[in-house]
């Protein structure tokens, strides 16, 4: 009986961990090897043996494509969020005067807080300092293409996960609070667009965004503007697309966690005193929370390695880290960097990945 | 009842000189083509426990929603200690609902769900821990302050939404449903709670409710709602023993009815019916119009059951069809006439064993000239 259980649990894991380790051990070898004019086109290979294409493994790519500035960047972040999150509720705590534990006591709290906080820094500084020399290496960057590439996906990805969220959560509660019998078809149509190819609904946006297309004509004969928009192949027409692609994750999860909703809490805070406006900020949106945070995971992780979108849209103005994958091996056929870039990309979406996870236990509970 | 601890009998409604704190005057509510409350007018006093009975889909719960803001009627008027409540919305109207589904904040405390309408007042922050202490202590639930909704039983949840809506304390508390949801042992012992919060209190009650037993239990007043009119507005023991109509006397627990003719007698008047069937006799000082076509009512516990001729104003003879043992008591069904059934309650003072009727036994039913009432509708 337990054995059974176990074997069933097992085999979808096992199915997952084969095939998302076996590519990713595979692309993480690449990165360790070196370009090479031949095929594969890199260097070692299984060819010369095993141990052989072990020792030549390095970490060159890396260094090339500036991972540690990358890591070092993500490293002071992630401590900034991990001191935040421990000192703060300690600081605040300390800050508010308690009747029942009185101002000495308090005192005491805000020094010890202050303490603690001290002993972090020293600790983090020191640990630095002693990497600082291994680190140096990757910190210095060869070529600042990819470092900026990273940075400008996570600017992108942010910009358009907020827009995203700023479009979708009327759309949903609009949704939520439709007469139950359209409901249905309100969400049919927000499904209605993954009928048609996701690059055939990209391209069309070129159909309208361009000089020449349908939303210049149509400003001009309005008369609006007198001369055309350049709006394809700027920053504008990626958000345009990405907003536009992934609008449908934003609003499904927001309007399944307002659909189920009790309408009488909301007359329940106005019966307390609250306005229309004031029962939104204190009940609707605390309760729809876990759905917005699940939207904004689902746009924002697909978003910091889209390639697509970018590309057709961005024109050569917009440097995206899935672009720059692409280029790397398909136009310069080096794999190895091309692998390293994925790799690093991998490592950064973990930590959104984890976060997202994390929140979708806490709604669960 | 809730009585206050005086010899004066807590009867506002028939003080010409008292005045009511809520008003509905003419007041009507359609949906659309429903029409849901029929030109209604009924006044509610100060310090009363009012129950609102009916069926569902009688205008009960529109009524009290109007109360709480949640409707407008569409012509009429409520008022408020003399103050029309109609353009008034719901967060600035002294009135307090408690939700059927509670509707507590999942994302609060009890602490915090308890303290939301106090921080939305302008109630200065130190009397507000004060104030949700004393609400807490009131229901009990000091223990589970720091509890989250889901954490807690549903009879706690109930003494949370309770405790929420009292403690801002308001001049009207509207009561939707409140015990629905608790099983029936929990819901009697909180039927006394309940009615204990509002006598140390001192609020006015108004109760929606379906369950005529919780209905009797708590209020001062009972109006029962058919079609979105009041068919009665009375105290529970009126409406119990002087329904005003048939459609009240059969909402309210078990009666006979038998239909007949009235006629003329000496200190009251007598009903005619069946064809050779001696006429029931009663004792009233508004006796009906001879010859008009009327319904006798009788409470099954008010007729007795014997095996010899009693001695009674009213008898007849019958044949028992059905007993239901109920434990504490049993209802005989005795048939009277050819399709007349008529039901007799009575108490189990002697053990089963000892009963002295069975299955077809002929037995002979009897009730006073006062026990029941003749109705005209």
């Amino acid at each position: 009986m337990k054995f059974g259980r176990t074997l069933l649990v097992a085999i979808p894991y096992t199915w997952l961990l084969v095939f998302f380790l076996i590519p990713f051990g595979i692309v993480l070898k690449i990165s360790f090897s070196d370009i090479a004019l031949a095929i594969p086109p890199y260097t070692p290979t299984l060819k010369d043996g095993f141990w052989q294409m072990l020792s030549g493994l390095d970490l060159e790519n890396y260094a090339f494509i500036g991972a540690g500035a990358v890591f070092a960047v993500f490293a002071v972040l992630v401590i900034s969020v991990a001191m935040f999150q421990i000192v703060y509720p300690r600081v605040r705590r300390a800050l508010i005067p308690d009747a029942r534990y009185g101002v000495f006591d308090s005192a005491a709290a805000a020094l010890t807080t202050l303490a603690v906080a001290l002993v972090n820094v020293a600790l983090i500084v020191a640990l630095v300092s002693f990497l600082f020399p291994v680190l140096k290496s990757f910190v210095d960057i060869p070529d600042f293409l990819y470092f900026a590439a990273y940075l400008s996906s996570l600017k992108i990805a942010i910009i358009s996960t907020f827009l995203t969220l700023l479009i979708g959560y009327p759309i949903a509660y609009g949704m939520a609070r439709a007469a139950e019998h359209w409901r249905p078809t309100l969400l049919m149509l927000v499904i209605l667009p993954f009928w048609t190819s996701f690059l055939i609904r990209v391209y069309a946006w070129i159909g309208i965004l361009s000089t020449e297309g349908y939303l210049n004509q149509l400003l001009l004969s309005i008369g609006i503007i007198s001369e055309p928009l350049a709006i394809l192949n700027t920053p504008v027409a990626v958000y345009i697309g990405i907003v536009y692609t992934y609008l449908p994750f934003m609003v499904l999860p927001i309007y399944a966690a307002l659909e189920k909703m009790d309408d009488s809490l909301v007359e329940a805070a106005e019966d307390l005193g609250c306005t229309t406006l004031s029962a939104f900020w204190l009940v609707t949106a605390p309760l729809s929370k876990p759905g917005v945070i699940a939207g904004c995971f689902l746009v924002f992780i697909p978003t910091l390695g889209e390639f697509v979108i970018p590309s057709l849209l961005g024109g050569s103005n917009t440097v995206m880290i899935g672009k720059v994958l692409w280029e790397e091996f398909f136009n310069n056929r080096d794999w190895p960097v091309a692998s390293a870039v994925a790799v690093i990309l991998l490592l950064i979406l973990i930590i959104p990945i984890v976060l997202f996870q994390r929140n979708q236990e806490e709604a669960e509970q | 009842m809730a009585q206050p601890n005086t010899n004066v009998v807590f009867a506002p409604w028939d003080d010409p000189a008292a005045k009511p704190i809520i008003q509905f005057k003419n007041v009507t509510k359609r949906f659309g083509e429903f029409t849901a409350i029929d030109n209604l007018t009924l006044d509610i006093y100060p310090q009363e426990f009012f129950a609102l009975l009916g069926p569902s889909g009688c205008g009960k719960t529109t009524l009290m929603r109007m109360l709480g803001g949640f409707e407008s009627p569409t012509e009429g008027q409520i008022l408020l200690d003399g103050v029309d409540i109609g353009p008034v919305p719901p967060n600035e109207r002294p009135v307090n609902m408690m939700f059927q589904s509670y509707a507590l904040f999942p994302h609060l405390s009890v602490w915090d769900n308890i303290a939301f309408g106090l921080k939305r007042s302008n109630m200065p922050k130190d009397q507000i821990g004060d104030r949700v202490e004393k609400m807490l202590k009131l229901t009990q639930l000091g223990k589970f302050a720091k509890r989250k909704p889901h954490q807690i039983s549903g009879g706690q949840r109930q003494r949370v939404a309770l405790a929420r809506s009292l403690a801002k304390a308001p001049k009207l508390l509207l009561l939707d449903e409140p015990l629905g949801a608790l099983d029936k042992k929990l819901r009697n012992e909180t039927q006394f709670e309940l009615m204990d919060i509002q006598e140390t209190t001192g609020t006015t009650f108004v109760i929606v409710t379906h369950d005529q037993e919780e209905a009797m239990t708590v209020a001062s007043r009972v109006a029962i709602m058919v079609d979105g009119s009041l068919a009665q507005v009375s105290t529970p023991d009126q409406i119990y023993e002087a329904p005003n109509s048939t459609y009240v006397a059969d909402f309210i627990g078990d009666v006979n009815l038998i239909e007949g003719k009235a006629a003329a007698a000496k200190g009251g008047m007598d009903v005619h019916w069946g064809d050779h069937q001696p006429p029931i006799h009663i004792t009233t000082d508004k006796p009906l119009p001879a010859g008009a076509h009327c319904h006798f009512a009788i409470r099954p516990e008010k007729v007795s059951i014997s095996a010899t001729t009693p001695k009674a104003a009213n008898v007849v003879k019958g044949t028992i069809l059905d007993i239901a043992y109920l434990g504490n008591i049993s209802t005989y069904h005795v048939e009277i006439a050819s399709g007349v059934i008529f039901k007799a309650q009575t108490t189990n003072s002697k053990r089963l064993s000892r009963r002295t009727f069975t299955w077809e036994d002929e037995v002979y039913l009897s009730w006073t000239d006062t026990a029941g009432v003749v109705l005209s509708e």
